[in-house]
Order: structure tokens, then C-alpha cells, then sequence
């Protein structure tokens, strides 16, 4: 018989913040990842939702391409409210 | 790859634990660093599940429905650490299974002081104030360890450890406090685990092994003796506060370092329960092989509806 299957648990500690990846664990199915979740994760109110999601159905940046995915932003200071140099007398800006 | 390559990712690597930057799961690193974090993940992670079987020999016996429900709630943090170890384990590429098959198989280490009896009560008390209090020491500079998961997870555990400490205090304060018989139970408690939870925090320095790696990767920050010895400046008050004697004829305040000399360890003892001859190894492990092996069905018939379901919402959908 196939082992149980991983799921990756996403917690929103209240309303008004968003969900956060917390860990994982193994369950057999969604509604026992989401029992199972909430005895491992929420034993002291950390969350008022959860959610769970396969493992095997994420699909990660690979760190080996962060240079080729992220440098690109490096040098584009002009996206920053900084690079636009402005009188001092200018207020509210 | 070749060597030359290998030596200078592993020479980026060093750097970046260095400048304190965090090794993720996906990151390039050295084999050695992956084998040996799986090694010591899994060791805590055992160590963790393990640990619930002394403490949960006294569960149906608690004294009061106070205590029962505050020993359940330790134990079943130690379960949640556990997972939360095995699970962060995991991102190594390392599968549960593989995990509980070096346990079952005695292949894996776990922490040796749980191989010891859980005889009256107040062992509850000196398990809380003792082997959780040096597994905080342990624990709380690995929350800065450099491996990402392993050092998420240590954050969860820390939070998690304090109440354990002080509920166990409060057992042996309660005892110490108590009748004559209570006091003396509480003090044969502290008898017997005061040695154990110091050979808990590994081996002399002069003896240890791992230590210069680990120290590079941050899997370790303070030396074994180190650790010890800021468990036993912090445990012996404690001790004197509720009356209790640390069973130790060689300890003494020492003026000049300002920190207590103590005696010598059973080291012999030690290496003898790491090896397998402790009191209860072969009665922890076959609890473990059981669980597991009487619990297949179980998971088996858990998996099977999980996938009847998952067809019938195929067959739906067409
Ligand atoms: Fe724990
Ligand atoms: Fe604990």
C-alpha cells in the first residue's frame, strides 16, 4: 500500500494577515491533512484558518536560476521613490 | 562536477553560513552538510517521539485531573515537535519512512535519557524541571542554526518547552513541599535524573567528535561543557529553593569563577545505555516497532478510502 502523501500547511494567525506557509505533514487525504494540521500547528490559537495544499503540487523557482529571475530588479533603482532627487523645500512627496 | 568546482561552491557555502545567511532545502550543499543534518534532525526527532513513552506511563495515574490534563498537553507537544523535526528532515530528501525504519532498527540514535524507568510520580516533576530544562539549553541557540527548516521548527519548539520546564517544577515544588513520604519521593526523583540529564548535554568536550564542523555550520554553538555547566549554575538554586539536594558530594560554589564545580560523571553508564543496555532500550524501541507495525492497517485502509474517493470525483467530473 502507497505511503501517506506530504501536504504543505499555510496558517492566517488572524484576520486581516495573510496565510503563511508553517511546515508540513503527512495525511491520506485533504480533510485528514486539515484535522491533522490543526492538532500539530494550532495547538495554542496560532491560527483562525489553515490551509492545506499537496506537495507535490507546488511548483518552485529553482535557486540555481535566481540569478537569470531576480538580478534582473538589481538595477533598476528608478522603480525606488529614492532615485528621483527633489528639492528639500518640496513637501509632502 | 569536478573537484575543483566542488571546493569552490563549497567555499561560497562557508561564506554565506558565515555572513549568517540561511541554507534552504533547494540550495546547493555539501553532501556532508546533508547527511549530517539528517543525522541529527532525525536523532531530535526520535528523541522527541521517543520521550513520550517514560511520561506516558503515568498519564492515567496523574494525581489530579490538573495534572492529568497539563502532562497529556506536554506530551502531546513532544508528538508536534517530533513532526515538526521529521518534517524539516524531510526537505533533506529523506522519506519518513526511511526515517522510522533507522529508528525501528536501532540504526538511529535517540537521546539516551530516555532509556531510563519512570518509577513514581515525581518523576514526571524531574523530567519537566531536569530533562526538558537541559533540552532547552540545548535547544534555544539552535533557533539560529543555518539550516532554514531546522532552525523554523527549533523557534516552534522553544516556544513550546517553557511550560513543559515549569509545570515539572511545580510538580517537584508541590511534592517538596508536601509530606515527608512526598518530599522524599521527590528527592529519590531528583536522585536519579540529576545525572542522566547531565550526561544529556553529550559528551566532555575533550571527548567529542563532531564538534569543529558543527560549530562552522552552526549546529552547534556552545560546547558540551559549556552547556552543562550553565545547567548546573541555573538548576542549583532551584534545587536549594524548594529544599531538594542535588546528589552531588563534589559540588561547590567556586568564588573565583563564579559558577559551581561538580563531580565526576558515570560516563561508563552512559555509553553503556547509547549503546543499548540501558534499562528500558528494548522496551522503548519494541513500543515504537509496534505502534508502527500494529498501526498499518490503519494507514492502509486510510489510504484506500483516500483513493476510492479520489475516484469517484474522477468518475464525476466525466
Ligand atoms: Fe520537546
Ligand atoms: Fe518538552
Amino acid at each position: 500500500m502507497k505511503n501517506w502523501p506530504l501536504w504543505e500547511v499555510f496558517i492566517r494567525s488572524k484576520n486581516g494577515l495573510e496565510h503563511r506557509h508553517c511546515g508540513s505533514l503527512h495525511a491520506s487525504d485533504a480533510t485528514m491533512a486539515l484535522e491533522n494540521a490543526r492538532d500539530v500547528y494550532t495547538r495554542r490559537m496560532e491560527g483562525v484558518s489553515i490551509w492545506v495544499v499537496p506537495s507535490a503540487q507546488i511548483t518552485a523557482s529553482n535557486p540555481d536560476d535566481s540569478a537569470e529571475l531576480f538580478d534582473p530588479a538589481k538595477d533598476k533603482a528608478y522603480r525606488h521613490p529614492t532615485f528621483y532627487e527633489l528639492p528639500d523645500e518640496l513637501k509632502h512627496m | 562536477m569536478s573537484e575543483k568546482e566542488v571546493k569552490n561552491l563549497e567555499a561560497i557555502f562557508d561564506a554565506r553560513i558565515a555572513r549568517d545567511e540561511k541554507i534552504e532545502p533547494k540550495d546547493w550543499m555539501p553532501e556532508k552538510y546533508r547527511q549530517t543534518h539528517i543525522r541529527q534532525i532525525s536523532q531530535h526527532a526520535h528523541s522527541e517521539i521517543v520521550g513520550m513513552l517514560p511520561e506516558g506511563n503515568w498519564i492515567t495515574r496523574a494525581p489530579s485531573l490538573k495534572r492529568k490534563v497539563a502532562l497529556l498537553a506536554k506530551i502531546q507537544d513532544e508528538a508536534g515537535h517530533g513532526l515538526y523535526l521529521y518534517s524539516a528532515c524531510e526537505t533533506l530528501g529523506v522519506s519518513r519512512e526511511e526515517l522510522y525504519e533507522q529508528l525501528h532498527s536501532g540504526k538511529a540514535k535517540y537521546s539516551s535519557i530516555f532509556n531510563y524507568p519512570t518509577l513514581t510520580w515525581a518523576d514526571m516533576g524531574a523530567i519537566g524541571w531536569l530533562v526538558d530544562g537541559a533540552a532547552i539549553i540545548n535547544q534555544v541557540p539552535l533557533c539560529s542554526t543555518s539550516f532554514g527548516p531546522y532552525a523554523r521548527a527549533m523557534v516552534r519548539v522553544c516556544k513550546e518547552e517553557s511550560f513543559h520546564q515549569r509545570q515539572g517544577f511545580q510538580i517537584m515544588m508541590t511534592l517538596a513541599e508536601g509530606t515527608p513520604e512526598q518530599k522524599e519521593m521527590a528527592q529519590d526523583a531528583l536522585n536519579r535524573w540529576w545525572w542522566p540529564a547531565l550526561m544529556m548535554l553529550g559528551p566532555l568536550d575533550a571527548e567529542s567528535v563532531h564538534t569543529e564542523q558543527s560549530m562552522k555550520w552552526k549546529l552547534k554553538r556552545k560546547s558540551n561543557d559549556d552547556l552543562r555547566q550553565q545547567f548546573v549554575d541555573q538548576t542549583v538554586p532551584q534545587a536549594k529553593m524548594i529544599g531538594l539536594t542535588i546528589p552531588d558530594p563534589d559540588l561547590k560554589w567556586n568564588e573565583e569563577k563564579q559558577s559551581y564545580d561538580f563531580g565526576e560523571m558515570n560516563w561508563d553508564e552512559f555509553w553503556q545505555v547509547v549503546k543499548g543496555h540501558g534499562p528500558c532500550n528494548k522496551e522503548r524501541i519494541s513500543a515504537r516497532v509496534n505502534a508502527w507495525e500494529k498501526g498499518k492497517w490503519v494507514r492502509d485502509a486510510a489510504m484506500a478510502y483516500a483513493e476510492k474517493q479520489a475516484n469517484k470525483e474522477v468518475k464525476q467530473a466525466i
